[in-house]
């Protein structure tokens, strides 16, 4: 069967593709979607915990949930910001928009 | 002998071990078998269906429908079939044609996955999965992704256009579409489809939560993206919506997945408000829940058709207020009223038919409600009044004027 | 090789591809539409950790609501001009070293650590995970205060989204 480190590794990798991503990208929508590969990551992360240690209780499984309420107004939010950007300034990479006030 | 369904899989299981293969794999195979038999079946129905759609929107358009294939022209679905065969697929230049081309199969697949869990007869069932209900919903959302993927992949304004509309209409539809599940699920206490049927032995959910089913149509209708609600497709303002570009087979997926969805449509209305195989009979012979499933099925389905084929095209604004202004508060009622209601009956524990019967009140008293409040707050029209401008003025009556 | 191993194996190499195509590709919609296979792959991840609410929960958010806003997000704020421009920053060696070294430590971590290299417990077969974890959420000795604080968050973020894309 699959250990317990398998997942978390594959996890890992998820989260440094993710860490790269939003490091690198200069779009803000590409960033966002890297955010949400890592939030992904740590979700497997969660998951696989409960799983392998107390699948009796089901604290994993409810951060699991939480992180979805996060990740799902973390986009509404972000994607609001970017339409709201886009509409003022016409630019949407992270790199450009360097002044407080427009 | 009345089993008829089990006795058979039990024979081919029997058979396929006899042959030399392991109990997994004799299962595994079974399981393929079962899958494909589903799937089959949806085509059929499908080919079908056109047939009897274009019959009845004939009929209701005071036209014939279709009538020189064969008798009554039920050969018209095969002859459309074979034309749609022997027809060239044309990719449009500038077309992301990867998502393209996996776009129709998409819409396909995310239809014929969600038959995987319907609960055909008491034991016939592909997986009975404790998340049924929300593995519905869950599959249903791929749906909108293919419709996007087809716009966007086309290269094609209209069709950009036309996913962009689908995108604002149908993520909005999910909301109430997924209320009006939640209830039958409270009121079964869990998401299993066959638990949720069983809870419906006595009396349907039709009757306990009529305004629940109600508003399962109304936006399940929308999720079909069909009239009354079919402006991701608007013939007359976008050529065909999303799927303008395609030919072919590919346009025919796009067709298929669409009729098929709104037999499913009818299916998951049978499941959740009808009773689903329920009926006389029907728990000693299996065979007949099937016969019961499949008839409450089509009887839904050919009521979505009259409905489709009576009404007009909404206008965009009217179906975004129809949603958020009306559904969705008045579904957020309807949900905390039945938990409430369910709550304190079941403190109460009446007769199951006064049950029955507050529920079926409250339920129409809501509506009723709502609708005189609709009513009363419905915004004064802007009209808009435009001086009326000939196009083309004769000679004549211009110089009559200078 | 049995066969959630072999599922096991599909799911990281295609779910770990999608996710490299979601950073590198520079056509937006094309990194969205990876993002929706790395995510359903994550799904397939859950379904086998035998966390079906999660799965289905994750493919229902992520891939019915989150990536087609994302889609459409990018609909609507398509620059014309975008394809000339690169689209990593100057400092990507530094992210990708940086990456890559956070990767190979946390690997290295979880694959000598005697703790993470054990194996699942076996689960009783009827284990009601949905009603449990339904009844934790709103039991108030349990995990209600986050519950509520997850949805009041929610409330937040649909106002908040509303008022900053209103057009003034």
């Amino acid at each position: 069967m699959i250990p317990l480190s398998w997942y978390l590794i594959f996890a890992a990798a998820l989260f440094s593709i993710g860490l790269y991503g939003v490091l690198a990208r200069k779009n803000i929508i590409a960033i966002l979607m890297s955010i949400e590969l890592m939030l992904t990551a740590i979700n497997i992360n969660f998951i696989a915990f409960w799983r392998y240690s107390l699948p009796g209780q089901m604290a994993g499984q409810v951060f699991a949930v939480i992180v979805f309420a996060v990740s799902a107004s973390e986009v509404a939010v972000g994607l609001a910001l970017v339409i709201s950007l886009f509409r003022r300034v016409k630019l949407i990479a992270a790199d450009e928009i360097n002044l407080l006030k427009w | 002998m009345a089993d008829l369904i089990n006795v058979i899989e039990s024979w081919l299981f029997n058979l396929i071990v006899s042959w030399g293969a392991s109990q997994g794999l004799a299962q595994f195979i079974l399981q393929v078998l079962g899958s494909l038999l589903v799937v089959v079946l949806c085509f059929v129905i499908v080919i079908a269906l056109i047939w009897v759609e274009r019959k009845l929107a004939g009929r209701i358009q005071d036209r014939f429908g279709p009538n020189r294939a064969g008798p009554y022209g039920i050969f018209q679905s095969f002859a459309d079939i074979i034309k749609i065969f022997t027809k060239e697929y044309v990719t449009p230049t500038g077309a992301d044609k990867g998502l393209f081309n996996i776009a129709p199969v998409l819409a396909m697949a995310s239809v014929l996955a969600i038959w995987a869990v319907f609960p055909f007869a008491i034991n016939v069932i592909g997986a009975d999965i404790s998340v049924g209900v929300l593995y519905i919903v869950a599959i249903g959302s791929f749906g909108i992704l293919a419709i996007l993927m087809a716009g966007w992949s086309s290269n094609n304004r209209f069709a950009l256009l036309g996913a962009s509309r689908s995108v604002a209409m149908l993520i909005s539809y999910e909301i109430p579409m997924v209320i009006s599940l939640l209830i039958p699920v409270l009121l079964a206490k869990s998401m299993k489809l066959s638990a949720i049927i069983d809870a419906q032995r006595p009396w349907w959910f039709l009757i306990v939560t009529p305004l629940a089913a109600l508003f399962f149509l109304i936006s399940s209708m929308a999720e079909i993206g069909k009239a009354p609600f079919d402006l991701l497709e608007a013939e007359s303002e976008l050529v065909a919506g999303y799927h303008t570009e395609y030919s072919g087979m590919k346009f025919g997926m796009f067709y298929v997945a669409e009729f098929l969805h709104q037999y499913t449509v009818g299916a998951l209305v049978t499941i959740f408000f009808l009773g689903g195989w329920t009926g006389p009979m029907a728990a000693t012979w299996p065979i007949l829940g099937v016969i019961y499933f499949f008839t409450k099925t089509f009887i839904v389905y050919l009521a979505i058709s009259w409905i489709r084929l009576s009404l007009p095209r909404i206008r965009i604004d009217e179906m975004l207020d129809l949603n958020w202004k009306f559904l969705i508060p008045v579904s957020f009622l309807n949900l905390i009223m039945v938990a409430v209601a369910d709550r304190v009956l079941m403190e109460l524990d009446p007769a199951r038919w006064i049950y029955v019967g507050v529920m079926f009140v409250l339920s129409m008293a809501l509506l009723l409600m709502s609708l005189i409040v609709a009513g009363m707050t419905k915004p004064a029209v802007e009209r808009v009044e435009f001086p009326s401008r000939a196009v083309a003025v004769s000679p004549q009556s211009d110089r009559s004027k200078s | 090789m049995s066969l959630g191993l072999f599922i096991f194996l599909l799911m990281v190499v295609v779910t770990i591809v999608a996710a490299v195509a979601v950073v590198t590709s520079r056509n937006l919609v094309n990194a969205a539409m990876w993002l929706m296979v790395a995510l359903f792959g994550a799904a397939i991840a859950f379904v086998l950790l035998q966390a079906t609410y999660i799965a289905v929960i994750q493919v229902l958010v992520y891939i019915g609501a989150i990536a087609v806003l994302i889609v459409y997000t990018i609909m609507l704020t398509r620059d014309p001009d975008e394809k000339h421009v690169p689209g990593v920053n100057k400092q990507w060696p530094i992210a990708a070293v940086l990456s890559l070294v956070l990767f190979l430590g946390l690997a290295y971590f979880y694959y000598t650590l005697p703790q993470t290299n054990v194996l699942a417990p076996t689960l009783d077969g009827d284990l009601n995970a949905i009603s449990q974890l339904g009844a934790l959420l709103v039991s108030p000795n349990a995990y209600v205060l986050p519950f509520e604080l997850a949805s009041i968050l929610l409330l937040a973020a649909l106002i908040g989204s509303i008022v900053v894309a209103w057009r003034k």
